[in-house]
């Protein structure tokens, strides 16, 4: 997250265009697939802007170890990883501190939709990995894994939907791109469950006034719905489309 | 396996029995929902460190150092220099902690606390640069947390920003050849901001400021917003695995500022007598 100052005026242009020509309230463009992954038990890839990613579930499952195991729900696991040819340098495959947070939050932001107390004894593993990153991976990859949460058949309140918001060349902006990220002020990524506004995930990197926190927040939350849909789209097209395959019957 | 019932009992009990203080607006040790503990810090308490501070915030005690040298830049800011913040809960804080290299938890917290004081601009990293590209100070602060009592994320981000408020560094210059060398003059670093963490938990619909270990032990989501002195947030994180509505966050955020303010002065008043 870049500090003020720097060059960052031609952010966004005279006529309150940003570099990639998107407006200030505007996402970038966003598609959704699901069940792509045929050995996982749920999956969903999403492009978010230049954001590739990948989302799978496996569970419910047995434990491994088998003390890590709870009486009365299952236990969600979650890795965020980024493959290492995703960012301009290449990146250590090891995880670093960075992937280790957002593997934490990513779960936390996912488990208030989850209803694993029907699950005992069992395991859910979510697996996200980032194959090209852009700004908003830790977004792209939350909205990601609860489609696949959805396709593996979790019980669930509601999708979790993600979207961020921040301050790009002193003003508030919708949905930070990677140039925006590094150069901009802040960056405010929040998750919800739409239905009831519940926020499950909210980060804030750099400095918003009291006007502005609230602008951006109100806005990560419209972006949030936005989102929403899509992935509504996405799974009413995988199991009800016209066009798409019919729905795999387990034996 | 009677050892998981019991505990699973006692929970219930001592949430039932929070949950009914709560719904009458009282908390276990007494405290409003918007009150911290008293918060005692002691700076330049390690003598071979740059600058220390030892913060209490009720039972939570901790120790941060702050350790500066020169060291190259990163090749994406090379006209910056280098501020690294890392946490450690030792084995002698808690019964339930073990020795071992950081788990996601502590990552977490150092992360955050990290964030704070890098966001706020606390430092100006860009006055911290021998020659650009080259030589750079690279300032580190360590916290070794020994006593656990809840609200990690505050009493270290204290103690971080105590530490580094009272830390004199030794000042380099540039030989004849262009090396760096360093000299004896200790010089205070390029303090911009004080910025000040304040962590709620939120137990059913109640939002409380500063919770113990108790009251984190049945909190179903946490919230942290770090303000500077003008007023600006410049950090957040939410965690644990439950969630808030979008007013507790604007609450959340507000108390923040306003409380915040308060916790600055005491900071300010502690470094001051030092």
């Amino acid at each position: 997250m870049g500090k003020q100052g720097g060059d960052s005026t031609r952010l966004i242009d005279e006529q309150g265009l940003r570099l990639d020509g998107r407006k200030l309230d505007d996402l970038r463009p966003i598609k959704i697939e699901v069940g792509n992954l045929k050995n996982a038990d749920g999956s969903a890839y999403i492009q978010f802007g230049k954001n590739k990613i990948m989302a799978a579930v496996y569970g419910p499952k047995e434990v491994h170890p088998k003390h890590s195991a709870l009486p009365d729900r299952s236990v969600l696991r979650c890795r965020y990883h980024m493959s290492p040819f995703s960012t301009e340098e290449r990146k250590n495959p090891a995880p670093s501190r960075r992937e280790i947070e957002i593997s934490k939050v990513i779960r936390e932001a996912l488990e208030p939709s989850l209803i694993l107390e029907d699950y005992p004894r069992t395991a859910i593993d979510v697996f996200v990995e980032v194959l090209q990153s852009d700004g908003g991976s830790r977004c792209a990859g939350i909205t990601a894994a609860s489609v696949a949460l959805a396709d593996a058949g979790i019980n669930m309140r509601d999708l979790v939907s993600a979207c961020a918001a921040g301050k790009v060349a002193g003003q508030v902006v919708l949905d930070v791109d990677d140039t925006e990220d590094k150069e901009g002020q802040a960056d405010l990524p929040i998750a919800i469950m739409p239905s009831t506004n519940q926020v499950t995930l909210l980060q804030l990197d750099g400095q918003l006034n009291n006007e502005e926190f609230n602008r951006a927040f109100d806005w990560a939350l419209s972006g949030c719905k936005k989102v929403y849909q899509l992935q509504r789209e996405a799974l009413i097209g995988r199991y009800f489309g016209k066009n798409e395959r019919p729905m795999e019957i387990e034996a | 396996m009677s050892a998981v019932k019991k505990i699973f009992v006692v929970e219930q009990l001592r949430r039932t029995q929070m949950s009914e203080l709560l719904s009458r607006g009282i908390r276990l040790d007494g405290r409003g929902f918007s009150d911290a503990r008293e918060l005692s810090i002691e700076t330049n308490v390690i003598e071979k460190a740059e600058g220390s501070a030892r913060v209490k915030l009720g039972n939570t005690e901790l120790i941060a150092g702050v350790k500066a040298n020169l060291g190259t830049p990163f090749p994406d800011t090379p006209d910056k220099g280098l501020l690294v913040v890392s946490a450690e809960v030792l084995p002698l804080a808690s019964p339930y902690a073990e020795p071992g290299p950081p788990d996601e938890s502590t990552i977490e917290l150092a992360r955050v606390v990290d964030r704070g004081v890098r966001e706020s601009g606390m430092i100006d990293v860009s006055k911290l640069v021998l020659v650009a590209g080259k030589h750079v100070y690279a300032v580190f602060v360590d916290v070794s947390i020994l006593n656990v009592d809840g609200n990690l994320f505050d009493a270290t981000s204290y103690a971080v920003v105590a530490s580094l408020l009272t830390a004199k560094i030794p000042k380099y210059i540039l030989d004849e050849k262009g090396l760096p060398v360093k000299t004896d003059e200790m010089v205070p670093l390029p303090i911009q901001t004080v910025p000040v963490s304040m962590t709620m938990a939120r137990i059913g619909d109640h939002l409380l400021l500063d919770p113990t270990t108790e009251e984190e032990a049945l909190m179903e989501a946490r919230i942290t917003f770090v303000s500077d002195d003008r007023g600006n947030i410049c950090a957040g994180q939410k965690g644990m695995p439950g969630s808030l509505t979008t007013d507790m966050v604007l609450q959340a955020a507000s108390t923040a500022r306003l409380k915040g303010e308060e916790t600055r002065l005491l900071i300010k008043r502690a470094v001051s007598n030092a």
